[in-house]
């Protein structure tokens, strides 16, 4: 054993892992499952078949209190958080003072109660919990969580099989958020996921961790999935992941995330890098983050460099791979924003050599979410 | 009659006569997990041996495959550019790279056998 093997943390499902013969890797200071022997293929193909079994659990979960946490939270992040209704949770990005992306976290404020349920990606768990604390100083008060577990429960039949243990469950909505019982433990969870397909999210205990994943990987219908599929499925979905797709010198505009700022902080302008922001708002920004699908089998990596037909470049592949789905490569990066509109022809240098891609629209794979009906 | 040898890169070659057949290890095969594109040398290229020679990409990332032995290029599995999952089907047979006319059969000599290679393999 290295130090780094000593040093790194385990989830409260890491025996689990190893009986279900998962490759431990180390990701994010933790050791978690990339595959187990079914593979990262057949892994991302049944969770968007059936049902795959993911744990979360070194994600950053923690709770804000305070006589007003919604509104202190909007100091550093512009999505509209005082708007989100009981019951329900909200997609935001956590801004630096200049306006760059420090991270992107999910908000839920659970229904009758005063605490804002918070989880942050497990690389930036630290950082984010540091500065979140230290900018709400004397407004909220952040309580980290680390004892809990989290638990990704994702696919078609996801809703099938979770209602067996948690009945009622199914009549949640995409973004929906609630306190129940999961296999006779208590749980928060949330209609939510990072695959692109219909699925929740069940954060527990660590001490009921093993016993709830235990009963869902009971069903005939679910597959243990590792951080291999992980990657894929989120990709496929079109889906940022940080540090890769998004970072703090990056700002909302360029990360095509509009969509997370609330309408009302983008007409108040009252979030940290609003000069910056509003500016790129208005007048666009000079790269812009886009799908790209490589013509042939040839994947395109995270690095790969964006050309355009003259050989000039004019931008970075940010995450790059092969989309089992999709049964094709796909890839995501920055390009100029003469380049950003969906159709442009643009080269990606492989290896030395110009490969045809295409801008396209993201998501890759329809995403499938229970959205409520309009 | 053919022999095989193996590289501490996970390649193997066989050689009959003066042409060896290359392809990856079943445990390097086992390692990358599923294949999902395969980039083969064209028939003429010159390669030295440890030499870059062929790429091979899994879902998660891709890999350079070596020349076990120098010489120069005669054929290439085009069928793996179809079907790449033939590399973790059959990695040792039908899932083949490309053959190669040695410049030095020398350089096969000094490769490791089945047997040292099972070694090797258990010592990672």
């Amino acid at each position: 054993m290295t130090d780094t093997n000593q040093a790194l943390k385990f989830t409260p499902l890491h025996a689990l892992h190893l009986e279900l013969g998962g490759k431990m890797v180390p990701f994010a200071g933790y050791a978690m499952p990339v595959q187990y022997p079914a593979g990262v293929l057949k892994e991302h193909l049944h969770t968007r078949e059936k049902a795959g079994l993911f744990d979360v659990s070194h994600m950053g979960q923690a709770f804000l209190s305070g006589s007003d946490p919604a509104r202190a939270l909007e100091s550093v992040t512009p999505a509209d958080i005082q708007g989100i209704p009981d019951g329900m949770q909200r997609y935001g990005l956590l801004l630096s003072d200049a306006g760059g992306i420090k991270d992107d976290f999910m908000t839920t404020r659970l229904a009758g109660e005063a605490a804002l349920y918070l989880v942050v990606n497990a690389a930036m768990k630290d950082a984010d919990f540091a500065y979140i604390g230290e900018k709400l100083k004397g407004q909220a008060t952040l309580a980290p969580a680390p004892d809990r577990a989290l638990l990704a429960l994702q696919g078609p039949l996801a809703a099938d099989v979770l209602e067996r243990h948690s009945p009622g469950i199914s009549q949640l909505t995409f973004m929906q958020a609630r306190r129940v019982t999961v296999a006779g433990v208590p749980a928060i969870v949330s209609r939510t996921g990072y695959t692109g397909e219909d699925g929740f999210e069940i954060s527990i205990e660590g001490k009921d961790a093993e016993k709830v994943a235990r009963a869902l990987l009971a069903e005939a219908e679910v597959l243990p999935i590792g951080l291999g599929a992980r990657d894929s499925l989120r990709l496929e979905a079109g889906l940022c992941l940080y540090g890769h797709d998004m970072d703090d010198s990056i700002d909302p505009v360029e990360a095509s995330l509009v969509w997370s700022m609330g309408k009302r902080r983008k007409e108040a302008g009252d979030f940290p890098g609003a000069d910056r922001i509003g500016r790129h708002l208005k007048d666009g920004a000079a790269k812009k983050r886009v799908g790209l699908r490589p013509e042939g089998r040839a994947p395109a990596r995270e690095g790969t460099e964006i050309a355009d037909k003259t050989g000039r470049i004019v931008g970075r592949v940010t995450s790059g791979g092969f989309g089992p789905s999709l049964n094709a490569p796909l890839a995501m990066g920055y390009v100029e924003k003469d380049f950003a509109a969906n159709g442009t022809k643009l080269d990606l240098i492989v290896r030395g050599k110009a490969l045809g891609a295409e801008v396209v629209a993201m998501p890759f794979v329809p995403n499938r979410y229970k959205r409520v009906k309009k | 009659m053919s022999e095989v040898r193996f590289t501490d890169q996970h390649e193997w070659v066989r050689l009959e006569g003066d042409e060896g057949t290359v392809g990856i290890t079943r445990h390097a095969a086992e390692q990358l997990g599923d294949v999902v594109f395969v980039e083969l040398p064209q028939a003429g290229r010159k390669v030295g041996a440890g030499g870059e020679a062929a790429v091979v990409e899994s879902v998660k990332a891709a890999s350079e495959v070596y020349a076990p032995v120098g010489g120069e290029v005669t054929a290439s599995n085009s069928a793996l550019e179809a079907e790449p999952a033939k590399v973790n089907e059959d990695p040792e047979g039908a899932g083949w790279f490309f053959k190669l006319k040695l410049s030095d059969k020398a350089e096969f000599a000094k490769l490791m056998d089945a047997a040292a290679y099972q070694e090797f393999v258990k010592g990672l």
